[in-house]
């Protein structure tokens, strides 16, 4: 096993318990906006797309690039417009009241 | 650790700043009223890793990568302007697309670097396409299943297990036989369109009621194969990614399986919809009390403490408009009105707060089942619309009840329970609800838009 993917299972242990300890305490009011948002950042995975397509290695690699490019994309500009009009709408009740 | 040229060392210190906005991106959703600067930080991590992304030292072709990411934004933006009910496929629709991306990448890498594969890496890839190829056919299904193109029924067969088992098993064994000969570019198609088909099994047998479940569950598979891509591709930007989406799905789909009553084991190996509940037929006449429109806003307008229990009826049939109407017209009296919501009161994880919301119900009323269970004794009014099985004394009390042990909202507790019911249909499960046959229970018949929107014109006429 080389030391990169050693150092790559170090990374994931320590964000999976990050991600348990700062999930555990979102609001149940936000789960669906908590995972639409998750979504769009895990299409983070365009930029191993990307580089694929840049790269241009192999056809193949190009063409499946390309299309990982655009599914990704899809992800990050949907989940992030969809996140935030979900957010917009919570409101606290008006604090005057009649 | 070999010295990076400066053009790469700047490139990860940018993938380094954008995992800490991504991790402060999720911390930030923790409260109404910072979440909103979790999406700013979560794109502008996006955006300094795409940017950064660019000036990559190999890249000689930006044509094409401009091109897709406009076709990209092109479809995602529409995705952005989803009607909320439609949420939930949207959210499938999109884990599908992560999950394609996922598949692709790998199965490009897996050409370009055969048969010069180490056996963890291989372990690693094979994890990645899997668990990608999967995911993939999965959400499509279950985002078919919730825009009811597919039929939601579950469909069962003998030997359902045993089957997705051997797909399952047969992915495995492949997966183990390129390790040992990575060299064996014949077995990874095989390799990648069985798990495309025990993706669709998986899904057929379960039934919209599961969803919420089902959704998160493949939210975490989702964040699984994108962590394992970070590992192919030494990423660790994408593996922290993916293990905060894995992490995420999973305490979701915990979440929504305790709420089901759901075991976990039930949980992991996806076997949902298994219980093929039929109603056990206690067939004598039991009689129930309804109500008028005029009787409920007469009860509603004398009442001090009204709790609402909106279920996924509610949303079906449009009326959580009405619904705020009627809030509104009860708060300007002085009543006190608050929302109990179960958790799987919808379909995906906190869906129905996301609907009662968009009605501008402020979300300070929207009381989460265990908080809003004590108060049910001091209640006048428990207003149950559209929800039947969350509301369910049965699973508390009635050990021979499929839905045993599943908690419940204690409406029953209060004084007066109302529930607006299209007919005395059982609910989604096929359970009959002894609720509806207590002396303090009014049943209204009808439409729930139409119900509510007479019991507002009744509330607004007595004013005068």
């Amino acid at each position: 096993m080389s030391s990169a993917l050693l150092n790559g299972l170090f990374v994931f242990m320590l964000a999976g318990f990050i991600g348990f300890e700062i999930i555990k305490r979102v609001s149940p009011l936000l789960h669906t906006p908590l995972m639409s948002l998750t979504n769009a950042l895990d299409a983070i995975a365009v930029v191993g797309a990307i580089v694929l397509v840049g790269e241009h290695k192999s056809n193949l690699s190009f063409v499946l690039g390309i299309v990982a490019v655009i599914a990704a994309t899809s992800n990050v500009v949907g989940g992030f417009l969809i996140t935030d009009r979900m957010l917009k709408m919570f409101k606290t009740s008006r604090p005057t009241k009649p | 650790m070999t010295e990076l040229a400066g053009n790469q060392l700047l490139l990860e210190v940018v993938y380094l700043i954008a995992s800490a906005l991504f991790i402060l991106s999720l911390k930030w959703m923790s409260s109404p009223r910072t979440a909103r600067h979790g999406i700013w930080a979560g794109e502008l991590g996006m955006l300094l890793a795409i940017g950064g992304t660019l000036l990559h030292h190999g890249i000689v072709d930006y044509k094409w990568i401009v091109i897709a990411l406009v076709i990209g934004s092109g479809i995602g933006v529409p995705l952005g302007f989803v009607h909320m009910t439609a949420v939930p496929q949207r959210t499938a629709l999109s884990h599908a697309f992560g999950a394609l991306c996922v598949t692709l990448v790998g199965t490009a890498e897996f050409y370009l670097r055969t048969p010069n594969v180490a056996p963890f890496m291989m372990a690693v890839l094979s994890m990645e396409v899997i668990l990608g190829s999967l995911t993939f056919t999965g959400s499509l299904m279950a985002a078919g299943k919730l825009q009811e193109v597919l039929p939601q029924r579950p469909i069962t067969y003998k030997g359902q297990n045993l089957v997705n088992l051997f797909f399952l098993s047969v992915a495995v064994g492949l997966a183990v036989y390129l390790v040992l000969h990575p060299g064996a570019r014949q077995v990874f198609p095989v390799m990648v369109v069985i798990p495309l088909i025990f993706g669709v099994l998986m899904i057929i047998p379960i039934g919209g009621a599961d969803m919420p479940t089902v959704i998160s569950l493949l939210n975490s598979y989702a964040g699984l194969s994108a962590a394992a891509m970070g590992f192919v591709l030494d990423s660790k930007l994408l593996i922290i990614a993916g293990a905060l989406d894995g992490s995420s799905g999973f305490i979701l789909s915990v979440i929504m399986s305790k709420a089901m009553n759901r075991s976990f084991t039930n949980v992991l190996f996806g076997a949902f919809g298994q219980v093929q509940v039929k109603a056990a037929g206690s067939t004598e006449e039991q009689t129930v009390r309804s109500a008028t429109a005029e009787e409920a806003a007469g009860i509603l307008a004398a009442a001090n403490r009204v709790v609402i229990v909106p279920g996924y009826g509610m949303a079906v049939a449009q009326a959580q408009h009405k619904v705020r109407e009627l809030f509104d017209a009860l708060t300007k009296r002085g009543v006190d009105v608050r929302f109990a919501i179960h958790p799987v009161a919808g379909r995906m994880p906190g869906h129905m707060n996301v609907l009662l919301a968009e009605a501008d119900i402020p979300y300070d009323k929207l009381i989460e089942m265990d908080d809003i269970n004590g108060d049910f004794p001091q209640t006048d009014v428990a207003l149950v619309i559209g929800a039947n099985d969350v509301t369910n004394p049965a699973a508390r009390t009635d050990q021979s009840s499929p839905i045993f042990g599943m908690p419940i909202l204690d409406v029953e507790k209060a004084r007066t329970v109302m529930v607006i019911k299209r007919g005395m249909s059982p609910g989604f499960a096929g359970i009959d609800n002894p609720l509806y046959y207590f002396d303090h229970t009014l049943m209204l018949f009808g439409d729930a838009k139409a119900f509510v929107n007479s019991i507002v014109h009744e509330l607004a006429g007595n004013s005068h």
